[in-house]
């Protein structure tokens, strides 16, 4: 019998290694899944490369594990806001790597390693600095920038609904990387609001397929 | 001569936008525009993080903070509006299914090159999170800002000073003193405020304006 809900989020994330590349769910806080990540903080693990749209609001969630200095380097698309604190002296500091990525093309870089593609050409940021040192291309009339897909060892993931089979849905503007992140990754967790009976979810609305999902944590 | 405040800008924009639109508006002073858009018209609103039909701000006891827009304020969603994730959110904007951006900017070109992410100071932290995308992808890349900065320059430059956002994008610039299309022959003035001529708005902006040819 197929079962991947486990007992808690420290059994969920035991095995992360110092070193690992860990997508974080979440635009802001919406979907950001806050028991895996304190769970992760517990759990030790060292010089992470963390993929997630900003870096860290508040001091919660992904700010509470910049602070506990536990990431190397953060890719992302919008660092700097008004509560990115333990970041913003992170970086300032030099302590952190930032590696900035346009947000459709983090969003399609991550599809792109869920996806099984070895790269794509996007006219997002052609001409400009974060298309410098990259190769090129025109095709028909426009020209295009090469960008590379961005594979995880670990994806945190925070779903509303999930069946053991590890089917997934989400809830409103909540599930925005959820579902790219999840194919993405190697070990994809998850935690969620509610787990149900195998068939309990209706198959036209599951929104990931039970077979991206490797472990679910019930908070 | 009157400046138009922010909330006229606003209402200028919304003014132009037609029946059955698929807008995105940037954070920031684009985002006023939704609060003018004429109540008659159905104008469907996109958000970055996987949203279209977005519909006014909830009030306070009906905050769900599952469901909030790009800059990250508590929304509402509209009969007939529906979620999607990241990657299909940013093919709407990179596959040029949306009609207009509306952004806000540093400073554009006359040659319509944006600058609006970055103002390249050495202890700014970066961020540039779906400009980008927004300026390369929609049909018609809206500007909305200031004509001026706050020691009197022109933030329509021959050439951007910033770095770019992307180069030869933007259709349209809308300010708080006139209104000026960006075409391949150079920028034309679509209307200006009450009380100021075309020569001191050409003055004001130091580059080569084109009057509109049905302009009185």
């Amino acid at each position: 019998m197929i079962n991947k809900l486990v007992p808690s989020p420290e059994a969920a994330l035991a095995d992360v290694p110092d070193g690992a590349t860990v997508m974080i769910h979440g635009f802001g806080t919406a979907g950001m899944p806050s028991k895996l990540i304190d769970a992760l903080i517990a759990q030790g693990a060292r010089e992470l490369t963390i993929v997630n749209n900003n870096a860290g609001n508040g001091d919660t969630g992904l700010a509470a594990l910049i602070k506990a200095r536990r990431v190397r380097k953060i890719l992302c698309s919008f660092p700097r806001q008004a509560d990115s604190w333990h970041f913003d002296a992170q970086y300032r500091s030099g302590e952190i790597e930032l590696e900035l990525v346009p947000q459709g093309t983090l969003a399609e870089r991550i599809r792109a390693a869920g996806a099984g593609i070895g790269a794509f050409f996007t006219p997002t940021a052609y001409g400009t600095k974060l298309a410098e040192g990259k190769e090129t291309r025109r095709i028909g009339d426009r020209d295009y920038v090469l960008e590379y897909p961005i594979n995880a060892d670990y994806a945190l993931i925070k779903a509303d609904r999930a069946d053991r089979w590890g089917n997934l849905t989400y809830r409103k503007s909540a599930r925005n990387f959820g579902p790219i992140m999840a194919a993405a990754a190697r070990t994809t967790v998850v935690q969620v609001r509610e787990t149900v009976e195998l068939g309990e979810l209706d198959p036209e609305v599951i929104v990931t397929p039970g077979i991206f999902v490797k472990r679910i944590v019930k908070h | 001569m009157r400046k138009l405040d922010r909330k006229q800008m606003a209402a200028r924009v919304a003014r132009d936008i037609p029946e059955g639109a698929y807008v995105n508006l940037g954070i920031g002073l684009p985002t006023l525009v939704a609060d003018y858009l004429p109540s008659g018209r159905e104008i469907i609103l996109h958000s970055e993080n996987g949203i279209l039909g977005i519909g006014p701000k909830p009030p306070d006891v009906e905050v769900d903070e599952d469901l909030i827009n790009a800059g990250k304020e508590p929304v509402t969603l509209l009969t007939g509006g529906c979620y999607f994730h990241h990657a299909d959110s940013f093919a709407m904007i990179r596959g040029r299914h949306l009609d207009f951006a509306v952004l806000g900017a540093f400073q554009v070109s006359v040659l319509g090159d944006l600058a609006n992410w970055h103002t390249g100071a050495p202890d700014a932290i970066p961020a540039v999170g779906g400009a980008m995308d927004l300026a390369v992808g929609a049909k018609q890349v809206l500007v909305m800002m200031e004509l001026l900065t706050r020691d009197g320059k022109s933030k329509i430059v021959e050439r951007c000073s910033y770095p770019l956002t992307g180069a030869r994008c933007v259709n349209r610039i809308y300010t708080d003193l006139a209104v000026i299309d960006v075409k391949p022959d150079g920028l034309h003035v679509v209307d200006m405020v009450e009380g100021l001529s075309f020569d001191e708005l050409q003055r004001l902006t130091g580059v080569r304006l084109n009057r509109l040819a049905t302009a009185a």
